[in-house]
């Protein structure tokens, strides 16, 4: 298979974008570089910007390699997918709204019944309730990639709790610290001020008449995987980082125990799963939550963000109606292109996807994180006889993709400099007519050679992302 | 601020100055120990600490007799002990963790380097680089923690309470390492070169040797280092210096529970701003001192009850 590789192009030469780089790069001394390395390793572990690793011991923290050598995109590329990423996250909105209320895209036959009621993440008790703005996702992570000859893919859409924003802001600081020549050199669009958009957009959302509203971020706690992300996010914010039992709700508002009594919080913005939110409405043995919080959020007292059941809208099984969402609700044709995905569930589809096991990835429908999949080209017969196995037994809980040839880019690893594949995570804030997002996003990148799979959980790195502006 | 972001800022300060002050209670008997002394009068003094915190079953569970070795071991370095050093930059680590977004980036840092550099010695490399040089090294963490404190922090509630964290301990400890060092020194017996340099080894212990040259100009005496250390309130290290600062802080974060509380903490001011040290020896040092660690404890009881713990959910 051949990679496009971001900084090298078919030739062998250096792409324009990254000509300023790859100078400096072969300027410097390789000492130097080793140097920098070391101390971006120290500074990452003293400001103690970790990663807990679930199956590994408990509360155990790993550093999430970083990466030198940036990913640079050109502006003009940038402003391609910000414009499709507007259009993209617009239309999963809408979407959302309708399914909680007149579900015309059901009505018009464009998105099956059975596709959005049979789905766990649909949430009944959200049928009817208005929220400010009509705004569900208000942070979404869209994961892109590039593949065969450049162009985007759209890979998912995350709207419920994505995670990741914090590395994007840290790789930023780092390199701006290891290396401010480069800075001095290159004209890369800013990221800082991400926590003021964010702050901004949740402002916004308070419930009506709140007119000076109380934010804060509630977190499952220190031993969670983004524990760092939390803080981090609610330190630059300078709101309150909360826990479940922080919370309580009385007569239907919510507010926080604090020195001085009891305290009104107007906008939560949840690092929490739905399922964990309220032990009275949804699992009853999650300690993480707060009992009597939906009831709050459905008479309009408080906001929260995301709001329940946006899991309805960024499931793999509803990935494939994407495209359809922005024809119906923007008359316009999709900027950004979808993975032509097969729908196991479909006895057609299925045969084709048993037929091809070994060239496609398949993904379960409900995973997350790069757990449970299956990428064909790079497994055993017993993998794949394993999963067709799986298949046969539940096909609605799979779907199957071609194995996109990521775009690569490279990346210091053991034996000096090598290509590795990567992603890009832009992070796309919403409220009301409003979409913004800082310029790039996290890029993830998958440290073992070969592999596609870039999750932070799975042992993936994480490179700056440079927007360069013209 | 959240009464549980209070609870653990309040525990961060404690748990970095319980480790300070440990290191100087360590290091005070350690050089005690140098002086030729009679065996039985060197157990007595490693004996005394392990009463002092109330370990006497966790240390026979794992050691048959007190010696030195031994009880360096299970106060510097065993993760098993609690009230160890090691147990108390966790704990003031684990806090801060859990507040790092309240805490700023430098004092987040400063504890969690502590703590990692802590984590990677070992009793035998401590041992081997000397001990005295690993106390200062405890002791330095805590100047640094509480310097880049005042340094960093706004001076909002987060900071009194850190403050109230840090002179509560402090009194406590104060109170603690005067009472165990007091009784061994025994004030009526003969006066020689040994008193000098137990008396010397306290003071320096609580970084009061040469504040007292300076307030005293004159030789060492039971009495004097008593005043100082316990009714002095420009020392910083004394108990009516903590107690100062301990009803200052009270006051400004008061709330409609916590009444009580202040008048406590006044009550123990009162106490120490018009004693003398003549009435407190009458009365009998050891009694006394028990009687104001009693006190503390009941304080810090208080502040729990009208901060920290989430209040009922009518309030």
């Amino acid at each position: 298979m051949n990679f496009y590789n971001e900084m090298i192009d078919a030739n062998g030469g250096v792409r324009a974008h990254y000509q300023g780089y790859d100078e400096w790069l072969k300027a410097t001394p390789p000492e130097r570089i080793a140097r920098k390395r070391a101390e971006a390793d120290l500074a990452f572990h003293r400001v103690g910007i970790t990663f807990a690793v679930y199956g590994e011991e408990a509360g155990k923290e790993r550093l999430i390699p970083f990466d030198i050598i940036p990913r640079i995109i050109p502006s003009a590329e940038w402003k391609a997918l910000q414009s499709g990423l507007r259009q993209r996250v617009t239309a999963l909105n809408m979407f959302l709204h309708d399914v909680y209320h007149d579900q015309e895209i059901i009505k018009a036959g464009k998105v099956p019944a059975e596709q959005i009621f049979n789905n766990a993440q649909y949430r009944p008790v959200m049928q009817g309730v208005d929220l400010p703005g009509q705004i569900y996702a208000h942070i979404a992570g869209v994961d892109i990639v590039r593949a065969g000859a450049g162009e985007f893919y759209v890979l998912e859409d995350n709207l419920r709790v994505p995670s990741g924003v914090s590395y994007m802001l840290e790789d930023r600081k780092m390199m701006m610290r290891l290396f401010p020549e480069l800075f001095a050199k290159h004209k890369v669009a800013p990221v800082q001020h991400y926590p003021d958009m964010l702050l901004e957009k949740l402002r916004a959302v308070a419930p009506m008449g709140v007119n000076d509203p109380t934010v804060v971020v509630l977190t499952p706690g220190a031993f969670n995987s983004a524990y760092f992300e939390h803080t981090f996010l609610a330190q630059q914010m300078g709101v309150e980082l909360v826990e479940g039992r922080d919370l309580f709700v009385k007569d239907e508002v919510v507010y926080m125990r604090t020195t001085q009594g009891p305290k009104r919080v107007d906008v939560i913005y949840r690092r929490i799963d739905d399922d964990y939110m309220d032990p009275l409405a949804f699992r009853e043995d999650s300690s993480l939550g707060v009992p009597g919080i939906l009831k709050a959020y459905q008479a309009g007292n408080v906001t929260l963000s995301n709001a329940i059941g946006t899991g309805v809208a960024d499931d793999k099984s509803i990935y494939p109606y994407v495209p359809e969402m922005i024809r119906f609700y923007l008359g316009e044709e999709p900027k950004l292109n979808n993975v032509p995905t097969y729908m196991c569930r479909k006895p057609d589809e299925l045969k084709y996807v048993l037929d091809h096991l070994a060239e496609l990835v398949v993904k379960e429908v409900h995973g997350a994180g790069g757990y449970g999949m299956l990428v064909g080209p790079a497994s055993t017969k017993e993998q794949i006889e394993h999963f067709r196995k799986l298949l046969i037994a539940k096909p609605e809980g799979y779907i199957a993709q071609p194995t996109l040839a990521l775009s690569n880019c490279p990346t210091f690893v053991e034996e000096g400099i090598a290509p590795r594949h990567l992603d890009l995570r832009p992070f796309v804030l919403s409220s009301g007519k409003c979409v913004n997002m800082v310029p790039g996003g996290l890029t993830r990148v998958a440290l073992t050679e070969g592999s596609l799979v870039v999750n932070s959980s799975q042992g993936g790195g994480t490179k700056d992302t440079w927007i360069l502006e013209d | 601020m959240l009464s549980r972001t209070a609870d653990h800022l309040f525990w961060m300060s404690r748990y970095i100055e319980r480790a300070e002050n440990l290191a100087r209670l360590l290091d005070v008997t350690w050089q005690m120990s140098l002086v030729p002394q009679s065996l039985e009068a060197g157990n007595q003094n490693w004996n005394a600490i392990i009463a002092l915190n109330s370990l006497e079953e966790t240390y026979a569970k794992k050691y048959s007799t007190v010696t030195a070795d031994n009880v360096l071991r299970f106060m510097v370095s065993d993760p098993d002990n609690h009230a160890s050093i090691h147990s108390c930059l966790r704990l003031a680590r684990e806090n801060a963790h859990a507040v790092r977004g309240t805490v700023t980036t430098e004092m987040w840092e400063t504890l969690n380097s502590t703590w990692l550099e802590a984590r990677e010695k070992s009793f035998e490399q401590i041992l081997n680089a000397g001990i005295g040089e690993f106390f200062e090294w405890v002791k330095m963490r805590s100047s640094l923690t509480r310097g880049v404190t005042l340094g960093t922090l706004l001076q909002d509630e987060a900071f009194h309470f850190i403050r109230l964290g840090t002179l509560l301990e402090r009194a406590d400890n104060t109170a603690r390492i005067l009472d165990v060092k007091y009784h061994v020194l025994r004030p009526q017996g003969d006066e020689g070169a040994t008193d000098f340099y137990q008396w010397g080894a306290l003071l320096r212990s609580v970084s009061a040797f040469e504040v007292y040259r300076k307030v005293y100009r004159d030789v060492i005496t039971p009495e004097r280092v008593t005043e100082l250390l316990i009714l002095r309130d420009d020392m910083p290290r004394s108990l009516h210096f903590c107690i100062n600062g301990v009803v200052k802080n009270l006051d400004l974060i008061a709330n409609g529970q916590s009444g009580e509380t202040q008048r406590q903490a006044g009550m123990l001011h009162a106490q120490l701003h018009y004693a003398r040290v003549e009435d407190i020896l009458a009365h009998g040092l050891h009694e006394w001192l028990t009687d104001f660690m009693d006190r503390i404890y009941l304080l810090g009881d208080g502040i729990s009850k009208d901060f920290l713990v989430p209040m009922s959910e009518a309030a």
